[in-house]
């Protein structure tokens, strides 16, 4: 397990999204409690009178966390690799969480797309984290155009559902063994995130999950401990899973009562 | 001269991106731009001009996941 991107160390594999929490107090509670390696963060239009990104911008950097910027709703590459140059010169990183999204009912990326957005901008010196699927075959095209960092969804985006394919979660960790693997989307619950760790991802990214919670800032601690719990269990080197049981306290000197 | 703002039409009479900035009220804020969809950096926001009906988009900082 590596917390390596790009060559650099996070100092959590736990990825915090920023939005939708009931209010900009109960964020920053929120990551104060997570302790998350990085925050994601995005882009929107912004009105010279509110200046509601300025307020934003300025409570993300009292709280010290790298920021990862996030295409969010883009559905073509123009709109994508556009959206990644606006963010570069706002966060001051080249770190870019690509999303071209295909599909509105499942917010599926269009792979085929990201393709093409992850090749433009990492020609264009940008660290793309590509939010794809677990397929194997998009994964390699993704690290010919240029990535170096695989982020496949669990679930679709806010469903909360998990880890709906571990058998193809689990391939693509086999198949990829030095590439740095994020599960992005999907998380509901902080179990679903040790999970995540168990398979020997090397981080996830939660939003929806904290930000929903009943209180965001207890559901942050828990997930802040699950990802722990997780890595711990996969530096440890679990169990092999058997079919039958074994008994686990010894026969040999039992007494014989029947 | 009529351009469109964030989708919304403006009357301005500034004639580059940057002097739009200026005249809009986001001087000094932390903000990207983009006219008729392609990005405009900072520095060059002083030679982009400005015409008629142009689209222009402000964005800044917000919430992601």
């Amino acid at each position: 397990m590596s917390r390596h991107f790009y060559g650099t160390e996070l100092t959590s594999p736990l990825m915090l999204g920023t939005a939708q929490y009931p209010s900009p107090e109960i964020l920053g509670d929120a990551v104060r409690a997570a302790q998350p390696g990085v925050v994601t963060v995005s882009l929107r239009r912004e009105s010279a009178g509110e200046r509601a990104g300025q307020a934003f911008w300025s409570l993300i950097k009292d709280l010290g966390v790298p920021v990862l910027p996030n295409t969010a709703g883009c559905h073509t590459v123009k709109e994508a690799v556009t959206t990644a140059h606006m963010a570069r010169e706002v966060f001051g990183t080249d770190w870019v969480k690509l999303e071209v999204i295909g599909e509105l009912d499942t917010l599926q990326p269009d792979v085929f797309g990201l393709v093409e957005a992850a090749r433009i901008l990492s020609d264009d010196g940008f660290k793309v984290f590509p939010y794809t699927t677990e397929d194997l075959v998009v994964a390699e095209r993704l690290l010919a155009a240029g990535c170096e960092v695989l982020m496949p969804w669990g679930a679709p985006i806010g469903s909360g559902k998990g880890l709906n394919n571990i058998f193809g979660l689990r391939a693509l960790r086999a198949h990829f063994p030095d590439v740095p693997l994020v599960v992005d989307a999907g998380i509901g619950v902080p179990s679903h995130a040790t999970q995540a760790l168990e398979l020997g991802y090397d981080a996830v990214l939660i939003n929806t999950a904290v930000a929903k919670a009943g209180d965001p800032a207890i559901m942050a601690e828990a997930f802040r401990l699950a990802v722990q719990a997780g890595a711990l269990a996969r530096k440890a080197d679990p169990m092999e899973e058997r079919d039958m049981a074994v008994p686990s306290t010894p026969l040999i000197g039992k007494a014989m009562l029947a | 001269m009529k351009i469109v703002v964030n989708d919304e039409v403006q009357d301005v009479s500034a004639t580059t991106l940057a002097t739009l900035l200026d005249e809009l009220g986001y001087g000094g804020a932390r903000v990207a731009t983009a006219l008729n969809g392609d990005f405009v950096p900072v520095a060059q926001r002083i030679q982009a001009p400005l015409h008629e009906g142009v689209k222009v988009e402000i964005v800044a900082p917000m919430q992601g996941g």
